[in-house]
């Protein structure tokens, strides 16, 4: 069973709500209607007893000698939490930190010096302290990113700040690595990911920025943070479905990717075919399917030699009743061709232009059209002159039959184009194919009579075959039972003989 | 591949196997290869009928090999693959051969998607049982240790499902090993394998022996239960329910208590949740004296957590939780512990959680009796009566019938009164289903008296509701209501109402009135039907809307069998001969039909 990730909402045994799941209408205003306080947080709980905050003295005040004690005690003094849900709770608390967090951003964003070594603990704790905590459930059980309102994070006000002191320090020409990497450890990292699942999109932004930097300043973490992405990934796509920062984590990975080096290590190949195209399968992919495909690309070009994986991994994972999706993987495909080394082009041809044919005769016309326009890109029309005598005999049929059968006058004028290409670049094909296109329909209708006739006969076969071995088990019970009474019969006659 | 099985394929077996002609497999395994991936899927759905032609030698010589290689498909084909060789075993030639099936189930164990993957594994399992003992350790479990050990998390996810199946019936070498394997697992570096392996805890904690599940699995628990990821966590709360029922009372506070206690109160709501929504199981498991003195602090504290998810949840066992309290102590409990904690959740901020709390609340008076229940629990249902979210109101007059045993609905009508009227007409038309639904209930418990003062005009309201599906309603909740008042009730008090429709200038009440008569002419009787609401019909094939017109004819054809033969053939036939001939094609098919159904021809 899978972890309640979703929180259901308590089922009631009442008949009303799960019907008013069928149809999403009536639901979705109710829900709008219901839902004004979209804000959530699960981190007051963790206070156990309220401190009262008092005002201490301004940094930019304070003696060269006095500076850091300071900072360490308005480090300190920010590791209280306070209630943002009720919006009146200790205002003066939440202003006497705010102005802190203010002041400490002000500072180790622009003064030099400030960071020694003993507020790296300090800091790190602050950050801990605000940041880290189990993500609220979401007040939308079936939260749809493409259509509903996120969730915003109430204690934005402070975390904000905080998040933004995490930059500058990062991002501090005083910043030394190896005194962070002390603090900033896996299980650190760890906890920073899981964050990314945020409803709060202001807060995702500010975690994409921040694991970037920590990816590029802390190299003894980069291994464990690609592998714990993986996690993240795998779960998302063999478990829960549900993860809401799918598309910042491909972006910080698009450009680990372009990092990479060369040849290509087995653990960076394997993250291509086991993870990054297994993602492909999501429901929610047009959430994130701009970053995916920008990924994608990048392994190609880095190298050529995992084109064939890609396009393989695509084909199989093909959309079958999706045709928004379907349109989607068309897009990603041209920007896969656009890229492609002839070489590789020609390994993929066919699997790849027998899929572009289904694609073309599917009777949804964007999916439809979108294959079509290839023919319109000048690379890939290249590369389809090229292999002309491969691709014609593959799309022809296809071509053929849908010019004449399509409901959309759109795609008949965009498929006439199409046949006219093929006419002008190998006319001697195209005039075989046009009269052999008959005898081949005869073909195919004979081979499917005989598939026909092939199941019919197993099925008689194994009719026959069930009904005999009904036989055989019902005379083999017969000859026991006469076993059993030839043996008895003895015995009856001797009883009765005495 | 298949010209080389093709080779081996003519000699001999035809006459073993004594009958038909032998297709060459090469001719079978196309089919199994067609480009179509639905007809690929047609042939292996329908692997069965290949297996039986071929026989099953050639099934294990020929057919399992090529499937096991051939193993790089579409996940429906290859799940569609999994099931059918889960139930192969006669086809290979029984128990004896079983262990044939292994190798291409152990690749499918190990591919990426997880429904084929979980459907390898129960065919696994299910086969696992026809091995002998020997075949079990020979081939079974070596299968087991290589998923195990596999390299990438799905093999080692899928070998989590296959320990408890050998377990039992394996050496005590052998089985030390699996132990072994199972406890890796436990501490995997992947978390998905930690879950899986979680969640397959106390299935395998049950084929232990005792004193391992005390040393091997309760490390193994407490580690997964203090796990980095909140999901594995989780996990570890079911497992809790099986160890608890399998360890003896004594040695439940030193080995499991410390765990669950640190559990229900988890950081994560997502664990928190999980032991309210497992809390019965777990209550039982610990026992009564456990449960006095830890589970209800504990449960109090879940009914005031501060996610409203895990009060729901936890205000969802609140009926459960106090039945199988301790009787000695039953009443105190509730009273001084529970109790109060219902009070404040009838006033929650969320819905959720009163709505969860009015599904069970009124559970609570039959263990607390008469007197309490008016005193401590009435004030709550009234209030909750009152509650602005109208799912609360809906649950408990749902459950009107557990007060009614104890202390009558009299008690409550007062304020049900205007409950019910306010759902009656409530904007959300599903809202007003529902109440219509509880009626028959309500008015068998209100008494007909009650009924007709107060409820009787909102049942007539229904009928000319604008939602179809309440006017329907409407009509079946009348013929419910007619079952329990009787005929006569229903002459004096509907009948007239429903008839006067007829004549209401919106065509759709006077079809209403034909769908109220086709429901109420069975419960009224013949002597009602003919003498009050034939003529009605017969007249209204008059009506100028042809839709009512051919509603005349279906409810000839509904109502004709409550009739006698001779009204019928001088009041009826004439009509639907008439409607027969009609301009509108839909009326002359329903008058024909009627005619027919009716034997009037």
């Amino acid at each position: 069973p899978l972890p309640p990730s979703s929180p259901s909402s308590p089922t009631t045994g009442f008949s009303v709500p799960s019907a008013e799941k069928v149809d999403g209408f009536p639901r979705r205003s109710m829900r709008r209607a219901r839902q004004r306080r979209s804000h959530s947080s699960s981190q007051f709980r963790y206070q156990s007893s309220q401190v009262e905050l008092t005002p201490l003295p301004l940094l930019k005040d304070a003696p060269v000698a006095e500076l850091h004690d300071l900072f360490c005690k308005k480090l300190q003094q920010c590791c209280v939490l306070f209630d943002f849900l009720d919006c009146v709770a200790d205002l003066k608390g939440k202003e006497i930190k705010r102005a802190a967090l203010n002041e400490l951003v002000e500072s180790v964003a622009t003064s030099r010096g400030v960071l020694i070594e003993p507020l790296y603990p300090e800091a790190i704790k602050m950050i801990s302290v605000n940041i880290f905590r189990t993500l609220p459930p979401s007040e939308n059980p079936d939260f749809d990113p493409e259509e509903d309102e996120p969730t915003l994070e109430a204690s934005w006000p402070h975390l904000q700040l905080v998040y933004e002191f995490f930059l500058r320090f990062l991002e501090s020409p005083d910043f030394q690595p190896s005194m962070a990497k002390r603090y900033v450890d896996q299980k650190f990292v760890l906890q920073l990911l899981e964050l990314f699942d945020s409803e709060d999109p202001r807060e995702r932004e500010y975690l994409k920025t921040i694991l970037h930097r920590v990816y590029g300043k802390l190299l003894g973490l980069r291994a464990y943070i690609r592998k714990q992405i993986n996690n993240i990934f795998l779960r998302f796509i063999y478990e829960t479905e549900h993860f809401n920062g799918v598309a910042e984590l491909l972006e910080i990975l698009g450009s680990i990717i372009n990092g990479f080096a060369l040849p290509l290590k087995s653990e960076h190949k394997q993250f291509l075919v086991r993870v990054l195209i297994p993602l492909h399968t999501a429901k929610s992919l047009s959430i994130f399917h701009a970053q995916l495909a920008y990924c994608v690309v990048q392994f190609m070009e880095k190298d050529a030699t995992v084109t064939e994986y890609i396009i393989r991994g695509l084909l199989k994972y093909w959309p079958k009743t999706c045709t928004q999706k379907e349109v989607m993987f068309l897009g990603e495909i041209e920007e896969i061709l656009d890229v492609i080394e002839p070489s590789q082009f020609i390994r993929v041809q066919e699997p790849l232009f027998k899929q572009i044919a289904a694609c073309i005769s599917s009777p949804h016309f964007q999916v439809a059209e979108r294959a079509l326009y290839f023919w319109n890109n000048e690379y890939i029309l290249s590369l389809i002159e090229e292999n002309c005598q491969v691709i014609l005999p593959l799309v022809f049929g296809t071509l053929y039959r849908v010019s004449k059968e399509h409901w959309n006058q759109t795609i008949v004028s965009l498929i006439y184009n199409v046949l006219k290409t093929f006419m002008e670049m190998n006319s001697k094909l195209f005039d075989d194919l046009t009269a052999s296109y008959k005898v081949e329909k005869q073909k195919e209708l004979k081979r499917e009579r005989e598939r026909a006739e092939l199941w019919r006969s197993l099925e008689e076969q194994q009719e026959r075959r069930l009904q005999s071995l009904g036989e055989a088990s019902r005379n083999q019970k017969n000859l026991q039972e006469r076993e059993k009474n030839s043996k008895n019969e003895p015995e009856n006659s001797a009883a009765n003989a005495t | 591949s298949a010209g080389s099985c093709h080779s081996v394929s003519s000699s001999g077996m035809a006459g073993a196997d004594g009958d038909d002609s032998l297709y060459p497999i090469a001719v079978l395994i196309d089919e199994l290869r067609n480009e179509d991936v639905q007809l690929r899927l047609n042939s292996i759905k329908k692997l069965s009928t290949i297996a039986l032609a071929l026989g099953v030698e050639r099934t294990r010589t020929e057919l399992l090999p090529f499937l096991t290689d051939t193993i790089y498909d579409e996940d429906e084909v290859l799940l569609a693959l999994a099931e059918q060789l889960g139930n192969f075993t006669m086809l290979v030639g029984g128990p004896e051969y079983v262990h044939c099936l292994l190798p291409p189930l152990e690749s499918l164990a190990t591919v990426e998607e997880t429904v084929v993957r979980d459907k390898a594994v129960e065919s696994l399992r299910k086969i696992s049982h026809e091995h002998s003992p020997v075949d079990l350790e020979v081939h079974f479990e070596p299968l087991v240790k290589r998923l195990a050990s596999g390299d990438w998390f799905t093999s080692r996810t899928s070998a989590c499902g296959l320990f408890s199946v050998c377990y039992p019936r394996v050496s005590s070498t052998v089985k030390a090993e699996i132990r072994q394997h199972f406890r890796n697992l436990c501490s995997d570096d992947t978390p998905m394998v930690r879950r899986a392996a979680a969640s397959k805890l106390g299935e395998f904690a049950k084929v232990l022996e005792l004193e391992y599940v005390k040393s091997d699995i309760i490390s193994l628990f407490t580690a997964l239960a203090s796990d980095e990821q909140d999901s594995v966590r989780l996990l570890a709360v079911e497992a809790c329910v099986s160890i608890a029922t399998l360890l003896p009372q004594e040695d439940l506070e030193t080995l499991v208590m410390p765990t669950l206690r640190q559990a229900a109160e988890d950081k994560s709501w997502r664990v928190r949740y999980m032991v309210a929504d497992k809390f019965s199981e777990l209550q039982k498991a610990v026992g009564p004296e456990i449960t006095k003195n830890d589970l209800v602090p504990a449960f109090q504290n879940l009914l005031k957590d501060c996610e409203a998810e895990v009060r729901a949840a936890a205000a969802n066992k609140v009926k459960e939780f106090c039945e199988n309290l301790p009787e000695d102590s039953r009443e105190t409990i509730i009273m001084t512990h529970i109790l109060p904690c219902v009070k404040e959740l009838v006033s929650d901020t969320n819905q959720h959680v009163k709505s969860a709390l009015a599904s069970v609340i009124m559970g609570l008076s039959t263990i607390l009796g008469k007197d309490n229940t008016i005193e401590h629990l009435l004030p709550l249902f009234l209030a909750q009566l009152k509650d602005e979210c109208p799912e609360v109101r809906l649950n408990i007059i749902s459950n009107l019938d557990c007060v009614n045993e104890v202390i009558g609905i009299r008690q409550l009508s007062q304020s049900l009164l205007p409950a019910i009227v306010e759902l009656a007409e409530d904007a959300k038309w599903r809202v007003r289903l529902a109440i219509i639904e509880y009626m028959p209930l309500l008015a068998g418990q209100l008494g007909v008296e009650f009924f007709d003062e107060k409820l009787n005009s909102l049942c007539m309201a229904w009928l000319v509701d604008h939602v179809y599906a309440i006017r329907e309603a409407a009509t079946c909740n009348l013929t419910k209501l007619v079952e329990k008042f009787g005929a006569e009730w229903a002459q004096n008090t509907i009948v007239p109402k429903v008839l006067g429709m007829a004549n209401d200038p919106n065509y759709l009440h006077r079809m209403t009135t034909l769908f109220c008569i086709n429901a109420l002419s069975e419960a009224c009787g013949q002597e009602i039907t003919t003498k009050h609401m034939l003529p009605v019909v017969l007249k209204m094939s008059n009506d100028q809307v042809a839709n009512v017109r051919f509603n005349v004819a279906k409810s000839l054809q509904k109502i004709g069998p409550v009739l006698d033969s001779n009204c019928l053939q001088t009041e009826v036939k004439p009509v639907l001969e008439k409607l027969a001939a009609d301009q509108d094609i839909d009326v002359k098919y329903f008058a024909q039909e009627a005619i027919s159904v009716l034997a009037l021809a």
